[in-house]
This record gives structure tokens, C-alpha cells and sequence, in this order.
């Protein structure tokens, strides 16, 4: 056996990446980690872990030479002085936006697992079988009951904080103790309960924030500092390098090979089975190829299925997965942005100590049961209560040491949340390779068209209200509906363009994740999604890749890949 | 707190959205760590500083290092045409100075500074109010908008995402030196563990914890 090859081939670090190499190394298998950008080691290289906002020399504002380098991640709060190289250099890496879709990647080791929310929340029932119910899209080709152990395992291995609620739209989990709601969150949680009848609920978010240590996995407990993005030196939030990496590295089967960009699976045609894929080095331009009996993509929903687009052309003119007429179609993402604020009076004997990595979360309540509303589908919201800082305003103070004197002082408390929205699956929001417009290795770019439609607009319309009403009916003052920039990719939560089916004519993958027309490539990353659910995606990425490497590695030893 | 939360409360205390950063023209010399400004001019900065934010038996702006951090801030994060605001509000602090006082800015007593500033924070405000009421659609009117602009989009989308800054939506000068005097103050070392309170490794959280007149977290 040649050098180049492995048992299985992984491409992607991120959070599904980095589970599939876990699952595949642990099963035995000789693992080929592929990462397109550069190795971040854990701890060592997190350089601004412990830096404090006086440290950046704008206090973490962006200059306008990092605007002019970042025309995409300056649209949002992402771009800033401490994450500055956390985020794919966008020069090097050039998209074309037929309609304007903010796309921030994470182009090193770990991904986005290293600056991702960590909200994590499992699919419903109602969600795996939404599409067939309504008519829309085709159906999951799974349902919520396949997926529930999946849930249960990848959940116990990440750790994930949360409280058990007993609740059919948000399915309870493995949960670590919560991080605690403050106490006005808490009274405000009382009165939505009584003034809506039990039927919305305010509750601990569910974050993958260890609240308890994992010396196992040589992990501490969350240490509130809420620096997460800097890359947490204590290995307390689940990501690629605190969790996944040292599993599959202590396997002693993994081999991990950054600045390795894959530019196509290669297919066998007369076995109908890829034999490997094709690595373009990303410092030395080198061609190389490495062979594998399985392949996981897990590049990041549209590189995955750039790397299906670019794959066997040979074959199918449209790349390996595109007999289904589906590739690069129904992308989605969450919509959110559109919320309400407004003040909470009294508690001014109360104040907080720590700062929270997470705060509250009201599950999806609307077209629940025989609600109809003019739109389908729902939306959750995420929030926190907190006392005002130095930023509020004092209309009676302007200047002087009575403004300073004030401003050092707490002020009173406000409570503000936004909703997350479910986006329909719809074969016109499309990604498409773009041959007219190549990067420094010669690759095509991606060319993305996607747009909000008539069903996210009406549903945005109660996202605003429906927290105007909460707040409101909780006694929270001065509030005010609140809809802020929004634009598809902006919930960073990019999902669709390769996804399960029942049907290979309409699907690109199976129910186990398997590309029809090739049954030893997997997708487990977001492009495998049939339908968005209004909840963070990214433990569904997990559950669903632990899934699939188990199935995978079933079929390898009954010779059904080869 | 993330930096959106933060540009919103900005904008409360100032009544206009944190100023830097909205233009694709940049400095063409990489790694900058030398600003624009005169000394003179950071002096003046530190004075107008100190007055927003004086020493009392806590430390003050000039304490924290405003005038520097004021100075790299606006050559490293305006737009030019922000910064054009500025340097005429540095002009006018001089001007303002000499036609109310006959003297230099640098020269006014204490007294004299103190009420020359407070008219300019009258003026900033009452700048900062018309735009917000010309600038600020309501929700119903936001989502509209968002409609259409969905329906209208076509593939020169970018032209639309760099909102140039027109003169009329300028900020007043001052309103440009009280924000970053309050940023710089209260972000800086010795503003966030000196006048508010700071505690880089809490280690556990406590959401119902009692209050007893201490200072506010700085984060």
C-alpha cells in the first residue's frame, strides 16, 4: 500500500470534521485529516486569550485598513481587533455575490468550532417532518427518533449545559447543570409562564460551555470569562481542538495535513465508488493525491459541495452528486435580528458576578399544535437580561465629574432578545461554480444567489412583535421592537446545496448520508440539511456524523464501499 | 458584551451609532502605530478630555491616556471624510475659544472650558437628534424596506452595502470627541479597573448577587 493511502479520508476540521475523525480513528480506521488552512494548536496558539480590551490599540474596533481588507466581514460584529486572522482572508479568497450573501468562514484548524456560538439545541419531531407535512421541499429521508441516541452520545461526549424542560418543540437532552439565569431573568420567565397560560417558556440556554470539569478529556469547567472567541485556554467550550482532536490524535491512527485545499473527489467510474481526493498544497501550489476506501466531506456546507461541484465532470457535467438536479440548491440560514428591548425596574439591590457565555432562550411557540399562521414554520429567541454600564445615556448628565461619578455606577436593568427564524428550503436560493472568476490556485470561486422569501418576511413581521408582546406582558417598560441588519449568511448558520432524500432523483445524499451516486462519500456538514429548523444547527452536525461514521464503518467491514 | 451591543449603547449615550468604519478607502502604510495629530493637538485632546472626565478622587481622562487613544483612533478608524469633521472641530474649538473667551482653548480657566463645552454638547446634541429622527425608520418601516430591498436586488448588490457617508449624515464634531473620551476612558486600564471594576478570571457566575453601591463591571 502506497503512502497516500488511509482507511478514510476526512476533509474539514471544523465540528463535524473533527467528529468524524474522532469516530473513524476510535473505530480502528487509519485517518487522513485534510485542513485547507493553517494548524491553530490548542492553548498555545490562542495569542489572545488572555489579552484585556485595553490591550488592542482601538480597543477591538476595526481600522479602515482592515474594512478595506475585509469587504464582507465588516458587515457584522466579526470583524475586530482580537479575532483579526480568525477569519478566512478574504483577498486570498474571493466569492461573487449575485445577490449580497455574507459568507465568514473559518479557514484553519478547527474551523468555526473555534468561533462558533455554541448554542446547542436538538431538531424537534415536528421539525423531520415538516417538509412532508406542508408539501415543501421533499422529506427527511430520517426522523427524530433515528437521530435521538446520536443526540444522547454526542451531547454526553461535548458537553452541553442546559436545564431538562420537558418540552415537545425543543427535545431535552444529556444535560450538564445550566449556567444559571440572573435573577431578573428569572422573574421575567415567572410571568411569561403565568401570562401566557404554560405555553411560552423562558429557559437557560443550552450551551456546549462545560459547567463541570472533564478531566478526562482534560477539560475545565467554564471560568465566565466570556473571552470564548480567543480561543478558551481552559479547553471549556466544545471545539475541533479542545475535544475531537486529542480524541482521534490519541487513537494513534490520525494523520493531520493543513494547508491542504481539496480540489475534487476522485471517481472511479467503472466501481461507481471515489477512490480519493485530489490536494492542491496551499503554500506550495503541489498537486497530490491520496486514496482512502471512505471519504467524509465536511469542508463547510458550500465548500463541500464546491468539492462535489468540481468532482467527477467527466461523468455528470454539473460534479459527482449533481444527477439529482439538487446540488447547490435550497441553501438556507437562520434569519434573525428582529427582536425587542426594553427596561426592567427595580432589583437595583441586585447585580451579577462572572460573565455568562450564554443567557435565555425561549423555544419556538408559534404555529404549534393547530396554530395557522399566515407563514409556516417558527422561530425561538435567544436574550439576556444585564444592568447598564458606562455606554448608557443620563439625559440630565453632560459632562464633568458628576457624569463620571454616574457612569461608574450601574445603572438599571434592561432585558433585550432577538429571534433565530426557520428558512425554507427553495431550489432558487443556489450556489454555482464560477469559471469566469478564479483564485490564486486556479480554482473556479463560488458564485452565491440567495434571498429571503414571501414565508421568512411574514415571519419576520411577528418576530418583532411577538417579543414586543412577551416583554410587554412580562411588565418590562419602554419596549421597543427592534429589526437590525440582516442579510442571508449573516446567521453564519449556511445549510442545504447536498441534501438527504428518500429519492436519488431529488436528493443528493441518502439517509445516511451517503452520496447516491457514490456510496463511500459521506456529507455530514450542513449541506446535508433538508429543512433548517429555527435552532443552531450545529449539535444536528454532530449527532448526525457520529450516525453516519457508524454506519459507514458497518458497511466497510460487509465490503459494501469497495 | 459584543461589539453590535456596544455600538448600540454608544449610540444612546451620543445619540449617534460608535463613528469609524464605514468606508473601503484605507491606509495604504500596514502595521500603523503613529497617528495623524500634532502634539499640540493631543493636548488639546487630553484637556477636552479631562473636562468630559476629570480627575476627582478617582483618576480622569488625562490619567487613562484619552488625548493619545483619541488621536490614533480617528487616523486609524474614520473615513476621511469623518476625520475632515474632526480636524474642523479641533479648528473650532480654537475658534469657539477665541470669539467667546479671547483666548486660546489652551488658556481658559476651568470655568471657562467647562461652559464653552457644555455649549457644544447642547449643540451635539440637538445635531444628533435631527439625524436620528431623519435616520431612524420604525420597525414596521424597516421591515417594509427590507421587503422591497429583497425584491429589488439585483447583481450590483455591493453598490448598496457601502454606504457612502454623506455630508447630511455627518455627526457634530463634538459628539465624535465626548464618544471616543467615554470609549477611551472607560475601556482603558485604568478607567475599568480603577473607576469601574474588573475581574479577569471570575471563575463562577452569580446571577443574583447583592449590590451595595459598588462600581459598575466594566465588561
Amino acid at each position: 500500500m502506497s503512502d497516500n493511502h488511509y482507511d478514510a479520508i476526512v476533509v474539514g476540521s471544523g465540528i463535524s470534521g473533527g467528529w468524524a475523525a474522532k469516530e473513524l480513528t476510535e473505530k480502528g480506521l487509519k485517518v487522513l485529516l485534510l485542513e485547507r488552512g493553517r494548524n491553530i494548536e490548542h492553548v498555545k496558539d490562542y495569542h489572545n486569550a488572555h489579552k484585556e480590551a485595553w490591550d488592542y490599540p482601538h480597543r477591538n474596533e476595526p481600522t479602515q485598513e482592515m474594512i478595506a481588507e475585509y469587504p464582507v466581514l465588516k458587515r457584522d460584529y466579526p470583524l475586530n481587533e482580537a479575532t483579526l486572522g480568525m477569519w478566512a482572508d478574504e483577498q486570498a479568497n474571493p466569492y461573487v455575490e449575485e445577490k449580497r450573501f455574507d459568507w465568514f468562514r473559518g479557514y484553519h484548524l478547527g474551523g468555526r468550532s473555534l468561533l462558533w456560538g455554541r448554542q446547542s439545541y436538538r431538531f424537534s419531531p415536528m421539525d423531520f417532518e415538516a417538509n412532508q407535512r406542508e408539501g415543501i421541499a421533499i422529506d427527511w429521508p430520517i426522523r427524530y427518533e433515528d437521530l435521538a441516541p446520536w443526540y444522547d452520545y454526542v451531547e454526553r461526549f461535548a458537553g452541553i449545559s442546559g436545564t431538562r424542560e420537558g418540552l415537545d418543540i425543543l427535545p431535552d437532552g444529556e444535560f450538564l447543570p445550566p449556567i444559571p439565569l440572573n435573577c431578573v431573568e428569572q422573574e421575567v420567565a415567572k410571568r411569561i409562564e403565568s401570562a401566557f397560560g404554560g405555553q411560552r417558556h423562558l429557559i437557560h440556554s443550552r450551551v456546549a460551555n462545560i459547567t463541570q470539569p472533564k478531566p478526562e478529556q482534560n477539560r475545565v469547567n467554564c471560568q465566565y470569562r466570556n473571552k470564548c472567541w480567543l480561543g478558551c485556554p481552559y479547553g471549556a467550550y466544545f471545539s475541533t481542538q479542545s475535544a475531537t482532536l486529542p480524541a482521534a490524535v490519541a487513537t494513534g491512527n490520525l494523520t493531520l495535513r493543513p494547508f491542504s485545499i481539496v480540489s475534487q473527489v476522485l471517481y472511479d467510474k467503472d466501481r461507481q465508488r471515489a477512490r480519493g481526493v485530489e490536494v492542491i498544497d496551499a503554500e506550495t501550489h503541489d498537486v497530490h493525491e491520496y486514496t482512502a476506501d471512505v471519504v467524509f466531506l465536511n469542508a463547510s456546507t458550500f465548500n463541500t459541495t464546491w468539492i462535489l461541484m468540481n468532482s467527477a465532470t467527466d461523468v455528470w457535467e454539473g460534479g459527482l452528486g449533481s444527477s439529482s438536479g439538487e446540488l447547490g440548491h435550497n441553501v438556507m440560514d437562520h434569519h434573525f435580528r428582529c427582536g425587542a428591548s426594553g427596561d426592567v425596574e427595580g432589583y437595583l439591590d441586585k447585580y451579577y458576578f462572572g460573565r455568562r457565555p450564554a443567557g435565555f432562550y425561549i423555544p419556538r411557540f408559534r404555529n404549534v399544535g393547530d396554530e395557522q399562521r399566515s407563514y409556516v414554520r417558527g422561530f425561538g429567541y435567544q436574550g439576556a437580561a444585564s444592568r447598564q454600564g458606562w455606554d448608557r445615556e443620563i439625559a440630565e448628565l453632560n459632562i464633568g465629574a458628576d457624569l463620571k461619578q454616574a457612569l461608574s455606577q450601574p445603572g438599571g436593568w434592561t432585558i433585550g432578545m432577538t429571534g433565530f427564524g426557520e428558512m425554507l428550503p427553495d431550489h432558487d436560493n443556489r450556489i454555482a461554480l464560477n469559471h469566469s472568476v478564479r483564485d490564486q490556485w486556479g480554482l473556479p470561486v463560488l458564485s452565491i444567489n440567495v434571498e429571503l422569501k414571501q414565508n421568512e418576511h411574514a415571519m419576520r413581521r411577528d418576530m418583532v412583535q411577538d417579543a414586543i408582546d412577551l416583554l410587554e406582558a412580562a411588565g418590562v417598560k419602554n419596549v421597543k421592537g427592534d429589526v437590525g441588519d440582516y442579510a442571508p449568511g449573516m446567521g453564519i448558520h449556511e445549510m442545504g446545496t447536498a441534501r438527504m432524500g428518500r429519492d436519488p432523483t431529488t436528493s443528493v445524499l441518502n439517509r445516511h448520508n451517503q452520496v447516491w451516486d457514490a456510496p463511500n462519500v459521506f456529507v455530514t456538514d450542513g449541506a446535508c440539511m433538508t429543512s433548517s429548523s429555527c435552532v443552531n444547527p450545529s449539535l444536528t452536525y454532530m449527532a448526525l456524523t457520529a450516525r453516519a461514521v457508524d454506519y459507514a464503518v458497518e458497511e466497510l467491514k460487509r465490503g459494501n464501499l469497495s | 458584551m459584543n461589539r453590535r451591543e456596544l455600538l448600540k449603547m454608544i449610540a444612546l449615550t451620543t445619540g449617534t451609532a460608535m463613528i469609524g468604519g464605514k468606508s473601503l478607502l484605507a491606509f495604504s502604510d500596514t502595521g500603523r502605530t503613529r497617528h495623524l495629530f500634532s502634539s499640540r493637538d493631543v493636548e488639546r485632546m487630553s484637556e477636552l478630555a479631562e473636562t468630559i472626565l476629570p480627575r476627582t478622587e478617582t483618576p480622569g481622562a488625562k490619567d487613562a491616556g484619552v488625548g493619545e487613544f483619541m488621536a490614533l483612533f480617528v487616523s486609524d478608524c474614520y473615513t476621511p471624510s469623518e476625520r475632515e469633521v474632526f480636524y474642523f472641530g479641533l479648528a473650532q474649538l480654537e475658534a469657539r475659544s477665541r470669539a467667546a473667551y479671547e483666548s486660546d482653548f489652551m488658556a481658559l480657566s476651568s470655568d471657562q472650558r467647562l461652559a464653552l463645552i457644555t455649549e457644544l454638547d447642547r449643540e451635539a446634541k440637538a445635531h444628533a437628534q435631527r439625524l436620528s429622527r431623519r435616520e431612524q425608520p420604525t420597525p414596521a418601516e424597516a421591515l417594509t424596506a427590507e421587503t422591497q430591498t429583497a425584491q429589488n436586488q439585483t447583481a450590483d448588490t455591493q453598490s448598496s452595502l457601502n454606504h457612502t457617508d454623506s455630508e447630511a449624515s455627518l455627526p457634530h464634531y463634538f459628539t465624535m470627541m465626548k464618544q471616543l473620551t467615554l470609549f477611551g476612558f472607560f475601556t482603558s486600564e485604568v478607567g475599568a479597573t480603577e473607576v469601574l471594576r474588573y475581574e479577569a478570571v471570575p471563575g463562577r457566575y452569580d446571577g443574583c448577587a447583592t449590590y451595595q453601591g459598588e462600581p459598575a463591571w466594566a465588561t
